[in-house]
């Protein structure tokens, strides 16, 4: 078989599931009147898909990956309050924030392992403790959070959403079908050996990385949009890493199904045991957690995923 | 002010070492980050908690009773959930949301037990009246929790540097493979490491009410990190570095209390991100990690 016919056999699926995926989250505010979990639904499977992208296909774990996310939406608030940017041209300075963050911080890509992880909480949790610093109340509004019903426009918002689930997707799509996504999971496997065969190890951890985080932006800068009142904890909860991370779990990482199916169900039972009591949902998730990584820790894509059939 | 923020440092620098000494001994045996650290001294927090309030024990007879409950409990946990764990894919990673998981469970267990309110112990109960060294005055419960902890720290380094078992101990934490192939139980010695890390930890909960204030079901996550900053600033597998960086963040601790309150709450992070990026291999550290 030519190579083109095998790519082509690979890509149009995963475009099909893509297409499938964002038009069933366009077409459903139609027919399901709460639009908030809809919208939901949508931030966490674009962070649980731009985890993929830096732990999945690079073995990094960031732990505080909700530091972006959070970052996004300060950087699109701070634009819309102090210079009155209109929400589009806003979304982008919430994504420069995020991406700037993400820079600064490439320097924690040399270390390794659980010291990445932990390193990267620790950013995230000092990123959440200036924002929140009373004495900067004047430009971040300090603890007492951010109010932007002025440009409040859920239609809009939830557009830009979807928008933005393609996208993510797509790279996804792209990482799951190129020699690029090809070398970040050689590079994952064994640098040392995917640097001797040529691959630019450090050029394509510094791009997964910068990538995952512009994503967690501009979906953090959109969910600013959408709720439109928050506080700092609002959006640098450490719960909305273990969430993202979790999910793609679930599903299985380096897929693009895994972590659709892993937000799909894991966020559904969520909102079905969620609202009543937090401690027992709290424990609940928690064994749920434990069983996952102790029985499947390969997510229940390698369920399917035996010998020589390939999940898209 | 200089002087009393130095000592004070010095003596909540020695219980940051024993906050921390049972997290660096299990990841230093087991490659392993047990998120779950700072919920298990919840938990030893909450025993003498309710130990004092409801049976009017002294809270240093709690902590001798809890050494033995807490290793006892670490056993048959590390037998379930660790060797399972270590033949996955990646269980540096896994371990990590693994215990995440165990620490959600503990959390959700001690706030439907304890209710999610704050919980004190009042200090008087270690001893009346302040302690004065080099004519500064500092509460006497202080005083009492820096020398237990230096006990507490010092009966781990004989543990390890005197006793048989603590040589093979080291052993593992150096060459896990090796150790393995000269015949070493490694899954018994881990065990018993495991048990010490945690009985460590309920040690370090049993004081915390007179060194970090009020207790309550979510104060783990934080304590973990900072366990961790202090294990990264002294260094892997090194239980007399760990209580060197103890004594350097209680210190830097103290200063920023007194110099710049308001961003006190910063330096655990800005510290283990600093330190993790300048030296990674921690201030006190010879051996190489795979960074």
């Amino acid at each position: 078989m030519p190579k083109a016919v095998v790519r082509s056999k690979r890509v149009i699926p995963m475009l099909m599931i893509l297409v499938a995926v964002v038009a069933a989250f366009a077409l459903a505010p139609r027919v399901y009147s709460n639009q908030l979990l809809l919208f939901n639904t949508i931030v966490y499977l674009v962070l649980a898909q731009g985890l993929n992208i830096i732990y999945g296909f690079t073995g990094y774990l960031p732990f505080g990956y909700v530091g972006f996310f959070g970052a996004g939406a300060y950087g699109f608030s701070l634009a819309v309050i102090h210079w009155h940017t209109p929400p589009l041209a806003a979304l982008a300075v919430g994504v420069l924030v995020a991406v700037a963050l993400a820079l600064i911080l490439t320097p924690l890509l040399r270390l390794s392992g659980a010291y990445f992880a932990v390193a990267n909480l620790a950013a995230s949790e000092a990123v959440l403790q200036i924002v929140s610093n009373p004495n900067l109340t004047d430009f971040t509004k300090g603890p007492y959070g951010i109010s932007l019903e002025k440009i409040y426009n859920p239609t809009l918002s939830y557009g830009a959403a979807i928008v933005t689930l393609a996208f993510t997707l797509a790279i996804v799509v792209y990482l799951r079908s190129s020699r690029f996504g090809l070398a970040l999971q050689a590079i994952r496997e064994d640098a040392i050996s995917a640097g001797m065969v040529g691959v630019d190890v450090v050029r394509g951890r510094v791009l997964a990385w910068l990538l995952s985080a512009l994503v967690a932006g501009l979906i953090g800068g959109i969910f600013a949009w959408y709720v439109s009142v928050f506080y700092p904890e609002t959006v640098f909860d450490l719960g909305i890493s273990i969430f993202a991370v979790v999910f793609a779990l679930f599903g299985g990482t380096a897929t693009l199904v895994g972590p659709i199916l892993g937000v799909l169900i894991l966020y559904g039972i969520y909102n079905v045991i969620g609202i009543s009591t937090p401690a027992y949902f709290q424990l609940i998730y928690g064994l749920l957690i434990v069983l996952l990584i102790l029985f499947l820790p390969n997510g229940i894509v390698s369920l399917i995923d035996r010998g020589t059939r390939r999940v898209p | 002010m200089l002087e009393y923020s130095f000592l004070a440092g010095i003596l909540f620098g020695l219980y940051f070492g024993l906050v921390a000494l049972g997290l660096n001994l299990i990841f230093g045996v087991m490659k392993i980050v047990n998120l779950a650290h700072g919920d298990f001294l919840m938990l030893g927090a909450y025993g003498a908690y309710v130990a004092f309030t409801d049976l009017h024990v002294n809270p240093l007879i709690t902590l001798l009773a809890e050494v033995v409950i807490f290793a006892l409990i670490g056993f048959p946990l590390y037998y379930l959930l660790v060797p399972r764990l270590q033949a996955s894919r990646d269980p540096e990673m896994l371990s990590l949301i693994l215990f995440f998981g165990f620490s959600q469970v503990i959390e959700a267990l001690a706030t439907l037990g304890f209710g999610s309110s704050e919980r004190s112990i009042p200090g008087t109960v270690l001893g009346s009246g302040p302690v004065s060294i080099f004519q500064q005055t500092f509460p006497v419960a202080w005083v009492v929790s820096g020398a237990i902890s230096l006990v507490a720290v010092g009966a781990i380094y004989v543990y390890l540097y005197r006793t048989r078992l603590g040589q093979l101990t080291r052993a593992v934490m150096a060459q896990r493979e090796e150790a393995l192939s000269t015949g070493i139980n490694v899954q018994r010695v881990s065990a018993i490491a495991f048990g010490i890390g945690i009985a460590g930890a309920a040690v370090a909960g049993v004081l915390s009410p007179f060194m970090m204030g009020s207790v309550t079901p979510a104060m783990g996550v934080g304590v973990t990190i900072t366990s961790f900053a202090v294990i990264v600033i002294g260094s892997l597998g090194n239980p007399l570095g760990t209580v060197a960086g103890g004594i350097i963040y209680g210190i830097a601790l103290m200063l920023m209390q007194t110099y710049f309150s308001s961003w006190a709450n910063l330096l655990p992070y800005l510290l283990l991100i600093a330190i993790l990026l300048i030296k990674p291999t921690g201030l006190f550290g010879r051996r190489m990690r795979n960074a």
